[in-house]
């Protein structure tokens, strides 16, 4: 009996899934007819190949890399802020501080967490100008949240044992939690912290679209003016970049699990 | 006395070095870092930009609920909603042949004798780095493509979820039918039956409860990535709140901020409702 | 230097660990806890080292009333205890340097102990510490590169730098084979000897018990059964206090060492 209404209720749940997916194509009511037909076809071809060949003059390719020094730059400058801030906050929401600085500290990190980069972005040009500071506000604001959550996490599955022996020979609070706790967590942490600035640097490469700066804002300033060679090579840059970085963090990932105190 | 000196070269802390010189290399490479991102705190608290943000925070409470307004954020909701689900609906189209395409399990070749190995590699992996590429490019970056191509809309954003979305989903399917037990789906090609029968009766019945359990939940990272790219033109809470920012009204702005929380927050319901029921 | 007077202790789930314990060691004295498991004598230990509150009763040690004492007097008196627990209480990612260095946190100001755990100061003191349980050459290692028994003679190595005027040991030498139990013991009485610290052991193995300590108290179920010179354990009192415990009471009579006379044989 009860096989068969958790049957019902999987059919039920497909079909209200197919249905929503109906209903959304018709609420948009997007006309992806128009894409099929010759001109549409002809239309996005054209669109296509004015990227190539892309700009790849001297003086552009130096503006690009600069623009990639810049949004590496911010990435790695706001996930060093969030990684302090977010260890700050951690200390509260893993309860250290007592309750309520628990559910105030969790509550200020959900919160910053929530917000997408981009719409933090927006906030940041608003309060500090267009340019990257704004974006590498706008990155530590959220990955503060993020990190400071993760951190909160580790922390609390730090065995108390070590901290406890410390606090019986008379080493004050502080000391306790750096010879205690720290190694314990220290090494989860900046796999955490790694782990975000890959992440980071993908975002770094995007907020420039609010005018963040970096490369994210040289893309925007060119495909507004319908420059696709330029956006093609500041495309090509951007992802350069992220494999560049990816491979980087590998590396810096593999050293520091050796690392030892 | 001469023992402790003895002792000296056995003192020496064989980490200390490394450490002064990571310390050092941090220090020297902290200033470019400062100066290429522009890093001045004070511009946050120039009389200008204070002014602007102390006004607009001042504009948060309360929340706007002007009777257009709403109007306009319903649709804008509605609207989110919609991009999300046709997007997610449209990559798990693009993604399933491509992880059919990319994965081992159902490769007629690796049963038994055929010519068609090498080739069948060759497709595999052209097929994998096709689905980097697709990932690699940041979503907004191809709405914002689409949005020049295709004007201002959420036709836009659907495209671009499909093709991102697309590629992230077939990476994980590929994954997921890989780690499963491929031998039913190897005894059924063995016997004669077409890719598409082996997966439908092999690997599907296996792999179904990890497949759903990961697309219900990129369809919930779509809902929050639709909003982002509204922020380029793509429609919905997005370009509203891209609006309502440029225009300083911060009763609008934090409407929407607090409709997009609900949001998010309902997202994550229905995405843990549907995944215990559908597993 | 350590008193109870009518220790309990009760457990916040109800369940009473001791009983109306009086214990009185003074200055310079080497005193053994013996019982079964589950005894109390942990509890009693964590009592004497001002970690666990009595539930009834009175404990006072190194001339002071921890419990009615300021923080940063209660942190000064717990400076001067040092606590030698069952398993050792260290991160593994942490190197024996820093781990024994560790001992004198309470003595510390946090700048220098924060400067102490990127570049460790007094290397040279560690590594005393480290020779005299043997394992002055793995004075860089990580400890989690160490054997079990190795980690924990870097905790009596860690509790012998930070010099205590009070030396509490919870079943340190467990984990030890016979032969190493044996010289770590040796070495906190010497250190016990040397600097006049009170000593007072929890152990498993009576027979340890007897060699190394002239005084013996014995625990069971929260209650002192006995407190006597080991010259005066008997077999019997032994057997009476492990009864229903099968493993620790010794079959023949054992050496003395460090002036405690034998106990007498069996008949």
């Amino acid at each position: 009996m009860r096989a068969n209404l958790r049957r019902l209720g999987g059919v039920a749940c497909v079909a209200a899934v197919l249905a929503a997916i109906v209903a959304s194509f018709a609420y948009l009511a997007v006309d992806f007819r128009g894409l099929f037909t010759a001109e549409g076809r002809h239309a996005m071809a054209r669109f296509v190949a004015e990227f190539f060949p892309p700009d790849v003059s001297a003086g552009f390719l130096r503006r690009a890399g600069f623009a990639a020094l810049q949004t590496l730059a911010v990435s790695i400058l706001g996930t060093l802020i969030a990684a302090a801030a977010g260890g700050l906050l951690a200390l509260p929401a893993a309860g250290r501080l007592g309750a309520t600085a628990k559910w105030g500290a969790r509550f200020v990190l959900s919160f910053l967490r929530s917000m997408p980069e981009l719409v933090w972005a927006a906030l940041m040009v608003l309060a500090a100008g267009l340019g990257p500071f704004a974006g590498t506000l706008a990155l530590a604001l959220h990955t503060t949240g993020v990190l400071g959550r993760l951190f909160a996490e580790s922390l609390e599955n730090a065995a108390p044992a070590p901290e406890a022996a410390l606090r019986e020979l008379g080493a004050g609070p502080v000391a306790r939690f750096v010879y205690g706790t720290l190694p314990q967590v220290a090494p989860q942490c900046v796999g955490y912290a790694l782990y975000r600035w890959e992440m980071n640097i993908r975002m770094a490469t995007i907020l420039g679209v609010v005018g963040a700066g970096g490369l994210g804002q040289m893309l925007y300033f060119h495909l507004s003016l319908f420059q696709q060679a330029q956006a093609a090579t500041v495309l090509a840059a951007m992802i350069v970049l992220v494999v560049a970085s990816d491979t980087l963090s590998g590396r810096v990932r593999r050293a520091l699990s050796a690392q030892s105190h | 006395m001469t023992a402790a000196a003895a002792l000296r070269p056995e003192l020496r802390d064989p980490l200390a070095r490394r450490r002064l010189g990571w310390a050092i290399a941090a220090g020297v490479a902290l200033w470019p870092l400062l100066r290429l991102s522009e890093f001045h705190p004070a511009t946050l608290l120039a009389p200008a930009n204070l002014h602007v943000m102390a006004t607009f925070v001042a504009g948060f409470l309360p929340p706007s609920t002007e009777r257009e307004f709403l109007g306009l954020l319903l649709a804008a909701t509605l609207q989110t909603l919609a991009m999300a689900t046709a997007g997610m609906a449209l990559a798990f189209v693009v993604a399933l042949p491509l992880a059919l395409a990319a994965t081992r399990s159902l490769s007629i070749a690796a049963v038994g004798p055929a010519d068609g190995r090498w080739r069948g590699q060759g497709i595999r992996q052209g097929v994998r780095a096709l689905m980097v590429l697709l990932r690699s490019v940041p979503e907004v970056v191809w709405a914002l493509m689409f949005v020049r191509a295709l004007g201002l809309g959420p036709a836009a954003g659907v495209l671009a979820l499909a093709i991102t979305y697309g590629g992230m989903l077939a990476k994980v399917y590929a994954e997921i039918l890989e780690s499963a037990d491929a031998r039913p789906a190897r005894a059924l090609l063995a016997a004669g039956s077409g890719r598409v029968g082996a997966l439908c009766f092999g690997l599907l019945p296996l792999a179904a409860q990890e497949l759903v359990s990961y697309t219900v939940y990129r369809w919930e990272c779509a809902v929050r990535a639709a909003v982002v790219m509204g922020f380029v033109g793509a429609g919905g809470l997005g370009q509203l709140l891209d609006q309502s920012l440029k225009m300083l009204s911060g009763g609008e702005v934090s409407s929407i901020a607090l409709v997009f929380l609900a949001l998010v927050f309902l997202a994550d319901a229905i995405s843990l409702v549907l995944r215990k029921v559908l597993a | 230097m350590l008193r109870l007077e009518q220790v309990g202790v009760v457990h916040a789930n109800g369940r009473r660990a001791l009983a109306a314990v009086d214990l009185a060691v003074g200055r310079g004295e080497r005193v053994a806890l013996v019982g079964p498991s589950g005894a109390g004598k942990t509890t009693l230990l964590r009592v004497a080292a001002a970690s666990l509150r009595p539930t009834d009763g009175h404990v006072a040690l190194l001339d002071a009333q921890p419990w009615s004492l300021g923080a940063r007097a209660l942190k000064a008196l717990r400076a001067r205890v040092g606590v030698v627990h069952q398993a050792p209480p260290i991160p593994p990612r942490l190197r024996v340097v820093t781990a024994v260095l560790a001992g004198r946190l309470g003595q510390w100001s946090l700048a220098r102990a924060l400067r102490s755990w990127v570049a460790p100061a007094d290397v040279a003191g560690a590594r005393d510490a480290l020779a005299r349980v043997g394992l002055a050459e793995r004075l860089f290692e990580r400890c989690d590169q160490l054997s079990g028994g190795q980690l924990q003679r870097v905790a009596v190595a860690r509790t012998l730098y930070q010099q205590p005027r009070l030396l509490l040991a919870d079943e340190p030498v467990s984990a030890l084979d016979a032969a190493t139990a044996d010289t770590v013991l040796r070495e906190l009485v010497d250190y016990s000897v040397a600097t006049g610290a009170t000593f007072v052991a929890s152990l498993h193995a009576v027979d340890l018990a007897l060699r190394w300590f002239p005084r013996l108290v014995g625990v069971r179920d929260g209650r002192v059964m006995f407190d006597l010179a080991a010259a005066e354990v008997t077999p019997e009192r032994l057997a009476a206090l492990y009864a229903g415990d099968t493993e620790a009471v010794p079959e023949r009579p054992v050496e003395a060492a460090h002036g405690a006379t034998p106990p007498l044989a069996s008949a």
